[in-house]
């Protein structure tokens, strides 16, 4: 019985290592298999803390099938059973001292990964950022280019190697934006305009979903980020202009309206749509100011260029401002 | 609400819900059979429902939580069954998932984990500590009731009204009127609400209990560890509960009177809600698992036969996460937006509670090092415990990092970490503590053979069932997703991982049947089976009514493991002079008051004044009532206690 017991505890390890076989090499293991800068840097940060974590760990798990296996009643070898021995300076000191000292490791680089990941920076690069706007309704993302003047929803092209900025903000309960290869999610709240950068380093179609739990069919939110050449993304965006209709004010109220939604395009909106929706629920007198340093930077080239974006940093709004008042008494 | 059709009030139009019904009302109509049939009912009110016997209502918080197992387990493996059908087969529709994620995790840490702990509380602490009962007897009953009512408001919605379906903390705006219309939101508030009142009563008991009424000499720091853990268990629920109380109650005024505190319009403030929440949440994880802590301790020592290494160490370990525990809430919203100051903070707090933690393991390991180490029952899932939990802790840590939780967050990646926590530290903790003190608390072991059939089929469907969820959540997979399409490739590791749920369901019928069997072939066990150390094991098993009939007088740690060594070399303890003993009387003001409560939560799911009133009324006529009555206690004779005691094997 007893060795058949031991046999089942490792088997019950068994998992563990196949599951760290196949997940090498794996290409759906989306988190692994990173294609931004910003997915990278927190690869390498889950790499470091897991070492680091696992320094201390493997002992452990080795140490505690020793000892249990040594000290055991049944063992042959008759140890010596020091019944009173409850207390050794020196022993608690390396075991307070080492995962202290490994913590203090795993805090310093968090830290800086803090400041150097955090989503509201812009990322360095030679081209020109494109904002995108994103806006979580119930149960799909829409998507507004307000230098490009098109709307997609569940649906979302940028050029490749070019820092995007997403404005995000939701007219519905919140949600989570995150695109996992291209680098981690930001939840999208009514009320406030949140900014993530990413980037993609080369092309192709990333897995794209919501993950903040919003109500019924919040499982139908995911879609499709498609990064391509920046002549392909001209191309696709000039098609879009062409070939679908407009979105009316009224189009997008019924578009808000609960319900999931196949990909769909749009090849022009109301203008200022998204500083409305992101109005619609804010007081006046009240800014709920939000983004940290996010909502004060105003190193974002895209700033300059997109007259939309002077009133989504959340402080000071002013609702006399009669488009605003209008947008918020339509609910 | 206004009910107009009886499917207003019923919940209709699912196969699964219509089952539900006619057990539930099978059910019902067995007990009252069996009842009248073997004519029980005087009994049932004089031995248990107006019972202030902590013993007794040890026994009543560990039958319900273990009922609410099996109903959060059929809720999990409901949930794992249509996740291994995904996409277009429709075992569960998109809201009926959302029922069942929402009252699994609600009744998994509110309804399984705490009564679960209270039991503990109840059945060990008084003895540990050489006391007669708990400061406060009659509210420990009352505390039990009102738990025992909420938990059954919360699960009556499963049927009449409709389920919570917001998640289960309820985040606003969703759980808002304006999302939830429903009266699924108003039953999680007021079930939630009128439990958590008796958690809070529960805290500030046990407090006061190993406070006030230990054994003479029994200093501080010659306590049983398994005390101390739930003296930093209570002091956390003392702090985080009133806040849990407000913050329901806000949600609450925002449903019922229309304000707008956690809306989305008029002003309201959904970040407040989750901030709140939090502040109570996170510290309620640690609330569970503290005292699972103390379990292992008291275990390790037992089953090595050595004294606990680091016993300075491991309080200061109890006590800095107690404190820790409420500086961690906003690690559940890096992704919020709050800038890299106020994440970088958390992170850092948060993974600080590692360090205590860790030295914990090393101090158990290094009582069993040079021990003598037998691997009984409660041995084999403390041992279990210790890879589980500090995998589970690596994942902890490297959730922690904030900007590496831009990753996980909200994952399965978070979902397997928790439940490996969750499950390895609590359910595991609970489970090794369950079969240790059984034999103190009803006189008999449980079955060995079907006990590590359990064991086994529990830890090998652990592994299973939650290995591939960090797989998931490194491929995307997000929590409360109710189906998703093949070319995720998310398939094959979630199948896998429901044939680990089911066995860890298999894992708990042994566990049923391991009961069941041994109450029928029941092996008596005296006072002292396992060769204890602590005061609980110094009597017979199980306690007689009165607990002590001398208060021991306590010298050191391991007070019983002193006095059996001291026998040993010959020295005898002087002939027992008994005195009359002190008791509570037994009282039906708790369970009434509870009932009260009940309906007034009910009437205000409901919106029914009607009802509202009365329960109100009646809470308040009970406690008036009450506050008159002179007839609360009373002396157990000299003559009885020698009796009892002779009955039980002991020299009188």
């Amino acid at each position: 019985m007893k060795y058949k017991g031991w046999f089942l505890r490792a088997a019950a390890f068994l998992p563990l290592a196949l599951m760290t076989f196949l997940l090498s090499g794996c290409a759906d293991v989306v988190v692994l298999n990173p294609k931004g800068e910003i997915a990278k840097h927190q690869l390498d940060l889950i790499y470091i803390t897991t070492g680091l974590c696992l320094i201390i760990i493997v002992p452990v798990l080795i140490l505690t099938f020793w000892i249990a296996w040594k000290y055991r009643v049944k063992s042959k070898k008759k140890e010596a059973y020091q019944p009173e021995w409850d207390h050794s300076t020196k022993l608690e000191a390396v075991w307070w001292g080492v995962p202290i000292l490994i913590i203090l490791l795993i805090a310093i680089v968090t830290v800086q990964y803090s400041y150097k990941l955090e989503p509201s920076k812009a990322l360095a690069s030679d081209n020109k950022p494109i904002t995108i706007q994103v806006v979580a309704l119930d149960w799909k993302w829409l998507f507004l280019y307000p230098e490009q003047g098109i709307a997609t929803v569940n649906y979302v092209q940028f050029p490749e190697k070019v820092p995007v900025q997403f404005q995000l903000t939701a007219d519905a309960p919140m949600n989570s934006f995150w695109i996992p290869q291209l680098g981690g999610q930001i939840y999208t709240m009514s009320g406030m305009a949140m900014k993530l950068h990413l980037i993609a380093d080369e092309p192709g179609d990333y897995f794209g979903t919501g993950a903040n739990f919003s109500g019924e069919y919040f499982g139908k939110m995911t879609f499709n980020a498609k990064a391509t050449s920046q002549a392909d993304f001209d191309k696709w965006v000039q098609d879009v202009k062409q070939s679908y209709p407009a979105m009316s004010q009224e189009g997008y109220n019924e578009l808000a309206q609960p319900a999931t939604s196949l990909v769909r395009s749009f090849s022009a909106f109301p203008n200022g749509m998204f500083d409305n929706i992101v109005n619609k629920y804010v007081v006046a007198g009240e800014g709920h100011h939000h983004g940290g340093e996010a909502a004060s930077s105003q190193n974002d080239a895209a700033a300059k260029d997109d007259q939309d974006t002077s009133k989504t940093d959340m402080s000071g709004i002013d609702m006399s401002d009669a488009g605003h008042s209008d947008a918020a008494h339509q609910h | 609400m206004k009910i107009t059709k009886l499917s207003d009030f019923f919940v209709t139009g699912d196969p699964l819900i219509y089952g539900a019904d006619v057990a539930i009302g099978l059910t019902m109509v067995a007990i009252v059979v069996a009842l009248t049939a073997f004519k029980r009912w005087g009994w049932l009110w004089r031995e248990w429902l107006t019972t202030v016997d902590h013993k007794r209502i040890g026994i009543m918080y560990v039958i319900a939580s273990l009922l609410m197992l099996f109903r959060g387990g059929v809720d999990a493996l409901l949930m794992r069954t249509q996740l291994a059908l995904p996409d277009s087969m429709e075992f569960l529709k998109p809201d009926h998932y959302n029922d069942i994620f929402t009252t699994h995790g609600v009744i998994m840490i509110l309804f399984m984990a705490m009564p679960l702990m209270f039991g503990l509380f109840n059945l060990t602490v008084p003895l540990q500590i050489g006391a007669r009962d708990v400061a406060f007897p009659l509210l420990n009953s009352l505390s039990f009731w009102l738990f025992f009512m909420g938990a059954m408001l919360f699960n009556v919605s499963f049927v009449i009204g409709g389920s919570p379906e917001a998640g289960w903390l309820a985040y606003p705006p969703l759980s808002e009127k304006m999302f939830s219309p429903g009266v699924g939101q108003d039953f999680y508030i007021w079930g939630i609400q009128i439990s958590g009142i008796g958690s809070l009563m529960t805290g500030i008991n046990f407090i006061v209990t190993i406070l006030k009424m230990r054994a003479p000499g029994m200093k501080l720091m010659k306590m049983p560890m398994f005390t101390w853990s739930v003296l930093s268990s209570c002091l956390t629920i003392i702090l985080a509960f009133p806040i849990l109380t407000v913050t329901l109650a806000l949600l609450f005024i925002d449903r019922y009177f229309g304000a707008h505190f956690f809306t989305l319009d008029m002003g309201g403030n959904p970040m407040m809600y989750i901030n709140l929440i939090w502040m109570w949440g996170h510290p309620e994880v640690y609330i569970v698992v503290l005292p699972a802590f103390g379990i292992f301790s008291e275990i390790v020592a037992t089953f090595s036969k050595k004294r606990l290494f680091g016993y300075g160490s491991m309080v200061f370990a109890l006590m800095s996460i107690s404190i820790f525990s409420f500086f961690t809430w906003a690690h559940h919203f890096f992704t919020m937006g709050s800038g890299a100051n106020v994440n970088a903070f958390f992170a850092v707090t948060t993974m600080i509670i590692a360090i205590p933690t860790g030295v914990k393991i090393f101090n158990w390991l290094f009582t069993m090092y040079k021990g003598k180490i037998t691997f009984e029952l409660p041995m084999l899932w403390t041992m279990a415990f210790i890879p589980c939990f500090i995998v589970g802790g690596m994942t902890g840590v490297m959730l922690s990092v904030a900007p590496a939780d831009f990753q996980f967050h909200n994952s399965y990646f978070l979902i397997a970490h928790f439940h490996q926590v969750l499950i390895g530290g609590v359910v595991f903790g609970y489970f090794a503590g369950l079969y240790y003190w059984w034999p103190k608390v009803f006189g008999f072991k449980l079955n060995d053979k079907l006990g590590k059939w359990a064991f086994w089929l529990w830890n090998i469907g652990f592994y299973v069932c939650f290995m591939p969820q960090y797989v998931l959540g490194l491929m995307g997979m997000t929590r409360r997703v109710s189906s998703y399409s093949w070319d995720t490739g998310w398939w094959s590791w979630n199948f896998v991982s429901t044939i680990g749920g089911f066995l860890m369901g298999i894992g708990f019928l042994f566990q049923v049947w391991q009961i069941l069997h041994s109450i029928k072939f029941m092996e008596r066990v005296k006072g002292d089976p396992w060769g204890g150390r602590t005061l609980e094991w110094s009597i017979p098993s199980p306690a007689p009514f009165y607990n002590f009939a001398i208060t021991p007088k306590v010298e050191g740690r391991d007070d019983w493991w002193r006095r059996k060594e001291l026998a040993a070399k010959g020295v005898q303890d002087p002939p027992p002079k008994y005195e009359p003993i002190h008791m509570p009387k037994n009282s039906g003001t708790p369970i009434v008051m509870s009932l009260f409560w009940f309906i007034l939560g009910f009437g205000f799911v409901f919106d029914w004044l009607w009802l509202i009133v009365p329960g109100a009324i009646g809470i308040a006529a009970t406690m008036l009532y009450h506050s008159f009555n002179y007839d609360t206690d009373y002396y157990v004779t000299v003559d009885e206690i020698k009796k009892t005691e002779a009955k039980a094997g002991r020299v009188v």
